[in-house]
């Protein structure tokens, strides 16, 4: 996308936002009908967004008082920008409208590769490989802001995750995850977001924990966050000993937390508290 | 007009030593050299006002600063905040003031306090006819379940007050290993 | 780089009361944390949040540390004429950060 010299960056950037406004206007249309919809039926699957009070609610459906929109719109820029040595911007490569069902299919299958790889590590891959640049750090603000902004491409499509067999093990290694007790209060991830899911846990409603609206501006962390950060935090929530940032048990999780939440609206960026 | 309307801060460079931030929670703003230092730490080892964290004293007196001795009376503002509060970190607040906002009669400033931040004071407006609706909204830090107080001031220099109580719950799972 | 979200219509019939919303990326950091060290991290906010239709003063607010990170105010105008409402923000470490956008008002 061109920026026009004459005006400043984020006046350009809220223009092309006002032009999107009408389709986000429909949104919260397209999230009560998907609502409704579950509910009517045999899927009681919830989003976490359900689970909030009413303004936390206003605060994600408004794109202008929504803080994960601040990271888009700096994804939106980056994306513009050319880096490394090529001298490329992602734009060169690619067109927005690429990135649309992007987000919700993946993590994916690393090319001639034999690891899946999530949305953040593809994004990583991209700009070390294609635009020989310097690799972006983990969980660093440039990296979740151009993941939040291919991530938004996505939002109000119902997600879609990959069936390529390869992700079969990883599946299964991330459900395995799931299901297994651990840490020092010996709690599984299904203890608490399938057997206890809706119950309070310290005034807080425990959410059935389906990863909607990644990444995503927790209060918590007063700042846009990854999937893997939130799992992390959970891990040692339950005192149980955090696999290192690059370890392939997250991305499995993630596998299997898209897989199970197959068919409901992608949010991103959800905001939760 | 009471009060400047800028919220008080430390002057000096660094971050404030525990017994500065206890003088701070209370509206003081000096920087102590070490004899003071320690003449204010034996001070305040004694007096029950060691902790940092601000009293519904601290807010009185802030409240106090803005007023003056003028009453404070009830009805016209409306503190929306939610009642259950999922995380301190970010709390939507709206404060609304019923008002014709001419220039005959308008709202010239709106002051919101707390009484257990480690300071008092959460903002302060400054309005005027040119606005239409005396309105507010923000989002605020609360570290702690507490009352929240709007004040409003008429161009006619009367207050008119709402107060609210939240009940803030913190994270389930600490997140960090500390 | 400083990033902002501000809402504004584009248009408005005169006399019309309109709401105004802008939201900044700013850590907010209240200088009562401590740090992962044990250290209280510095203070560091936005201290002053002020807008202006063409030039004259239609709110300005006092931010403290109790305002959230990231902060967004949400407030309403009288539309007096076309032209600039611009939003300014300062504030700690010599924070200033101005932005405008036009209005039509018939």
């Amino acid at each position: 996308m061109k920026v026009s010299p004459s005006k400043s960056p984020s006046l350009s950037m809220l223009r092309e936002l006002i032009g999107r406004w009408a389709a986000l206007a429909l949104l919260p249309a397209v999230f009560a009908a998907s609502f409704a919809l579950a509910q009517a039926g045999t899927d009681t699957r919830r989003s976490g967004y359900q689970d909030m009070g009413a303004a936390l609610q206003k605060m994600q459906d408004d794109d202008t008082a929504n803080p994960g929109m601040l990271f888009v719109q700096l994804g939106q820029q980056l994306w513009a920008r050319p880096a490394g040595a090529t001298n490329k911007a992602c734009a060169d490569c690619h067109s927005v409208a690429d990135m649309k069902g992007v987000a919700v299919r993946y993590p994916a299958m690393v090319k001639d590769g034999d690891k899946p790889i999530d949305l953040e590590g593809r994004i990583r891959l991209c700009r070390t490989a294609h635009q020989q640049a310097e690799p972006l750090a983990p969980e660093s603000r440039e990296l979740l802001s151009l993941a939040a902004f291919v991530a938004n491409q996505s939002r109000g499509l119902p997600i879609a995750p990959s069936d390529d067999p390869r992700l079969a093990p990883f599946r299964e290694q991330g459900a395995a995850i799931y299901q297994r007790r651990q840490g020092q209060l010996n709690l599984s991830c299904a203890i608490c977001h399938d057997d206890n899911a809706g119950k309070k846990l310290a005034g807080v409603t425990i959410p059935q924990a389906h990863p909607t609206g990644y990444p995503l501006y927790r209060l918590e962390w007063q700042a846009l966050g990854s999937l893997k950060r939130r799992l992390r935090n959970c891990l040692i929530g339950i005192r149980a000993e955090a696999y290192p940032s690059d370890a392939v048990e997250y991305v499995a999780l993630e596998i299997y937390l898209m897989d199970r939440a197959r068919g409901m609206v992608f949010e991103s960026p959800g905001v939760r508290p | 007009m009471k009060g400047t309307g800028v919220i008080p801060r430390p002057k000096a460079e660094g971050p404030l030593r525990p017994q500065e931030r206890s003088l701070a929670a209370l509206g003081m703003t000096t920087r102590l050299d070490r004899r003071a230092f320690l003449a204010v730490a034996a001070m305040l080892s004694v007096l029950p006002l060691a902790s940092a964290f601000a009293t519904p004293e601290a807010m009185a007196a802030a409240i106090k600063e803005v007023v003056g001795d003028k009453p404070i009376r009830e009805g016209r503002v409306t503190l929306d905040l939610p009642p259950l509060v999922e995380n301190g970190n970010a709390v939507p607040l709206t404060v609304s003031v019923e008002s014709p906002m001419t220039e005959a009669d308008f709202i010239r400033a709106i002051h919101v306090f707390n009484e257990k931040n480690p300071q008092p004071h959460v903002f302060d407006a400054r309005l005027g006819p040119q606005n239409g609706k005396a309105t507010i909204a923000t989002r605020i830090k609360l570290g702690d379940s507490q009352k929240i107080v709007a004040i409003a001031e008429t161009s006619k220099g009367e207050f008119f007050s709402a107060s609210a109580d939240v009940i803030v719950t913190l994270a389930a799972c600490l997140e960090d290993i500390t | 780089m400083t990033n902002v979200l501000i809402n504004a219509p584009k248009t408005a019939r005169k006399g019309e009361v309109i709401e105004l919303k802008a939201l900044i990326l700013h850590p907010m950091e209240t200088g009562f944390r401590p740090g992962t060290n044990g250290r209280i991290i510095p203070r560091n906010i936005i201290e002053r949040f002020t807008a202006s239709w063409n030039g004259a003063e239609i709110l300005r607010m006092d931010l403290s540390p109790a305002i959230a990170a990231n902060p967004f105010v949400s407030f309403f105008a009288v539309a007096t004429e076309s032209g600039k409402i611009t939003f300014r923000w300062t504030g700690d470490e010599g924070f200033a950060v101005e932005e405008s956008v036009a209005i039509d008002v018939a």
